[in-house]
């Protein structure tokens, strides 16, 4: 299952394939849209033509099928996650079918044209359900990813290059980076875990260092994981610190590795490198990873002191960084005014 | 340990949790005497605040002796007596050394979420969800404090609890929101709300040197405080148009200075409040913004409009036009505890102010639940809740109604 999933991922979409499901995508989000307004604006008339009688309680519910048909419309025609919304307009044909059906027992229905609604709604079902599963099927698989993301730290750049260079650190505030160890001057052993027990590891080599100024890697030859990055600092203006700005990009094999390593990065890879560098801030500006009571535990966690048993959540215990005495002063309250 | 936690939406209990421990070597652990029920803290209980979870200690004023400190705190010792600002904040990064403790840039661990709502983070605050941080709150035990180093100021021993306990949130906060108005002599100042921080900004808008204050409200008894503690001028908003009574009493021109010391939960007799509330019901927005129309509305022409009630999201027909066409000022932020405690202990020393006069019940820690519903209700005439761990007998204190 998990290689058949690895492979879908690897095809690219073709042209073809997306040629044909996305105009059919269209054209069913403004049939929503178009009948949403119908059934808001006219749902008597709406409900006569279907035979659904013209009462007050189901022309209320008309108008609110129109404005859940109005939101799918819209939905589909942002363009985003498109599939989704065409899976929630199936949902609403569900939900026609059902009024349709229940209505068939009452007195005051027409059922011939009930029974013609039902068939309409029964073709549009199918034709959402194919478009939907088409969506899926042919959705970019490509995952070659990369990001840019920058953070200011109140600190020396030749401190903040310092640290980074010394790449033992960087599991600190990398999550889910288990170790990194250094062999040599430009090689090093990394290792990552990802749910689920996935463990990968790859050997990296630096391939440019300009002290205080850019380090530049990438995995080497025959890597189980494929990556590169680079990572560089920059004096902030008037002198507020240093700018670093980190660049990773992965291309991540196919198969159950693959499909190990997009676990491994998660639903939003671009936040956790964010939030790692967050981390490296905090490190070096206050000496240590700032914990919040319901922090320190993986999973959302109520904000109590953690139990006895909870102890080894916080892992090897802290490891302070060595704040230097003529950077290190902290601003207390009592000498700000 | 005891503590009063978070349960669901107007669900506090008090609950048996883990004791504090020590997390990282800047940590100290505080042994908590008194502790406040905070105006914001209503919010949390009415389920206006997003990212609560169930079991969440609350409270974000108190103070406490010190029991243990972490290897990096060297200016505090075990047994002293110490009030903790609620803004927890790091000292070392760039807001904290432009003395902008409330919006420090390292403090909130949850800073993504904050940055997904606000743009950016502000600080990670004490019992006050996990937007901002979820740290474990103070209305507890015991309390750990982060960056002790940075944020706890230590109390004379002669000096009750009650007189300083308030130098953590709600009386810098409201001096805060009178320093914003740039007060200067002959200033009339008008302040929307007098619940505990209205008090306080009133107080120090006169400490600061404004001639005329106005303090609005619709209780009897936060009125009467206003009028009978502080001396100042007094509307209640159900008998009286503010807009029109700040107009007339002003010849026309409008108070120099507005604070909006309510917020989110805002009433006003009429349709307006219909409105708001409905558009809150149905997520149209996050707050209610009655208090601060209004501000912006009677600010006069280059005045200034200083917001220390809390707000968490979007606001509906913010008068805008008004702010530009009249060349107004706002301000606005949680309050940067740190920088005012110690100035404003010493007012306190010199006998200028004794913040005590906004406490109206002193319960024990275990019937803080009771307490919450009787703040939020006001009832028996309720305006300020201190919470004691050591039974309230021993501060010498009694219930006062």
């Amino acid at each position: 299952m998990e290689r058949r999933i690895g492979e879908r991922r690897q095809g690219r979409r073709s042209a073809s394939q997306s040629d044909r499901v996305e105009p059919l995508a269209k054209s069913l989000g403004w049939f929503s849209i178009g009948l949403g307004v119908a059934e808001v604006a006219a749902p008597g008339k709406i409900a006569q033509l279907i035979g659904l009688g013209n009462q007050p309680g189901r022309r209320a519910l008309l108008r609110f099928y129109g404005i859940r048909e109005i939101a799918a419309g819209i939905g589909i025609l942002s363009g985003r996650r498109t599939d989704g919304w065409m899976w929630g307009r199936v949902a609403g044909d569900v939900m026609d079918i059902a009024t349709l059906g229940s209505a068939m027992s009452s007195d005051d229905t027409n059922r011939t044209r009930l029974a013609t609604a039902a068939a309409a709604v029964l073709g549009i079902t199918a034709l959402d359900m194919y478009c939907g599963r088409e969506l899926v099927r042919t959705a970019p698989t490509n995952h070659r990813m990369s990001f840019k993301k920058t953070i200011i730290i109140n600190r020396p750049r030749e401190e903040t290059y310092s640290f980074w260079r010394d790449l033992e650190n960087l599991p600190r505030f990398m999550e889910r980076l288990e170790s990194v160890q250094v062999r040599s001057e430009t090689l090093s052993r990394w290792r990552a875990r990802a749910p689920a027990g996935v463990n990968l590891e790859w050997d990296s080599e630096i391939i440019r260092d300009e002290p205080n100024s850019l380090i530049a890697w990438r995995s080497v030859e025959g890597a189980q994981m494929k990556t590169s990055g680079s990572v560089r600092f920059e004096t902030a203006t008037g002198k507020r610190g240093t700018l670093v700005t980190l660049e990773v990009e992965y291309s991540p094999p196919g198969g159950a590795i693959g499909a190990g390593i997009a676990k491994l990065l998660g639903a939003e890879p671009g936040q956790q490198v964010e939030n790692g560098l967050r981390r490296m801030k905090q490190i070096l500006e206050t000496g240590d990873i700032v914990r919040s009571e319901a922090s320190i535990h993986h999973r959302m966690h109520a904000a109590q002191p953690p139990a006895e048993f909870e102890e080894k959540i916080l892992g090897e215990g802290w490891r302070t960084h060595q704040l230097p005495a003529e950077h290190g002063r902290t601003f207390r309250g009592e000498e700000a005014l | 340990m005891k503590a009063i936690c978070w349960m669901g939406k107007n669900d506090v209990r008090l609950e048996e949790v883990p004791d504090p421990r020590i997390l990282d070597p800047r940590d100290a652990i505080i042994r908590v005497t008194s502790t406040a029920i905070c105006g914001s803290d209503l919010h949390l209980y009415g389920g206006f605040v997003q990212t609560m979870k169930k079991g969440d200690i609350l409270g974000h004023e108190f103070m406490g002796e010190v029991v243990e400190t972490g290897s990096e705190v060297r200016n505090l010792q075990k047994g002293d007596r110490v009030v903790v600002p609620f803004p927890i904040a790091c000292g070392k990064c760039f807001s904290c050394q432009k003395g902008l403790f409330s919006v420090c840039e390292n403090s909130n661990p949850n800073a993504w979420m904050a940055e997904k709502m606000w743009g950016h983070s502000p600080a990670g605050i004490f019992g006050y969800s996990h937007l901002t941080g979820g740290f474990a709150g103070g209305q507890a035990e015991y309390a750990r404090v982060p960056f002790a180093d940075v944020g706890p100021l230590k109390v004379p021993a002669e000096m009750a609890d009650d007189q300083v306990l308030f130098l953590s949130d709600i009386f810098p906060t409201g001096y805060m929101g009178a320093e914003m108005c740039s007060i200067e002599p002959g200033d009339t100042v008008a302040v929307w709300g007098c619940g505990p921080v209205g008090q306080f900004a009133m107080k120090s808008a006169l400490l600061l040197g404004a001639e005329r204050v106005i303090g609005i409200d619709r209780f009897p008894d936060r009125l009467r405080m206003a009028r009978e503690k502080i001396g100042v001028e007094i509307v209640d908003y159900e008998e009286t148009d503010p807009l029109e009574f700040l107009k007339e009493t002003t010849g026309g021109r409008g108070p120099d200075g507005c604070i909006d010391a309510v917020g989110m939960e805002a009433h006003t007799p009429g349709v307006l409040y219909a409105y708001d509330r409905t558009k809150q019901a149905i997520m149209g927005e996050t707050d209610r913004p009655i208090a601060l129309r209004q501000a912006v509305t009677a600010c006069r022409n280059g005045g200034t409009v200083s917001v220390i009630g809390v707000y968490g999201g979007l606001v509906d027909k913010f008068p805008m036009g008004s702010v530009m066409n009249k060349s107004l000022t706002m301000r606005a932020g949680q309050c940067h505890v740190q920088r005012y405690m110690r100035p404003l202990l010493e007012r306190i020393q010199k006998g200028e102010i004794d913040p005590s006069f906004v406490i109206t019940h002193r319960l024990r820690l275990e019937d803080g639940p009771q307490g919450y519903e009787m703040f939020r209700e006001k009832a028996e005439n309720c305006i300020k809740i201190v919470l004691k761990t050591n039974g309230i007998e021993a501060e010498g204190g009694r219930m006062i109604h």
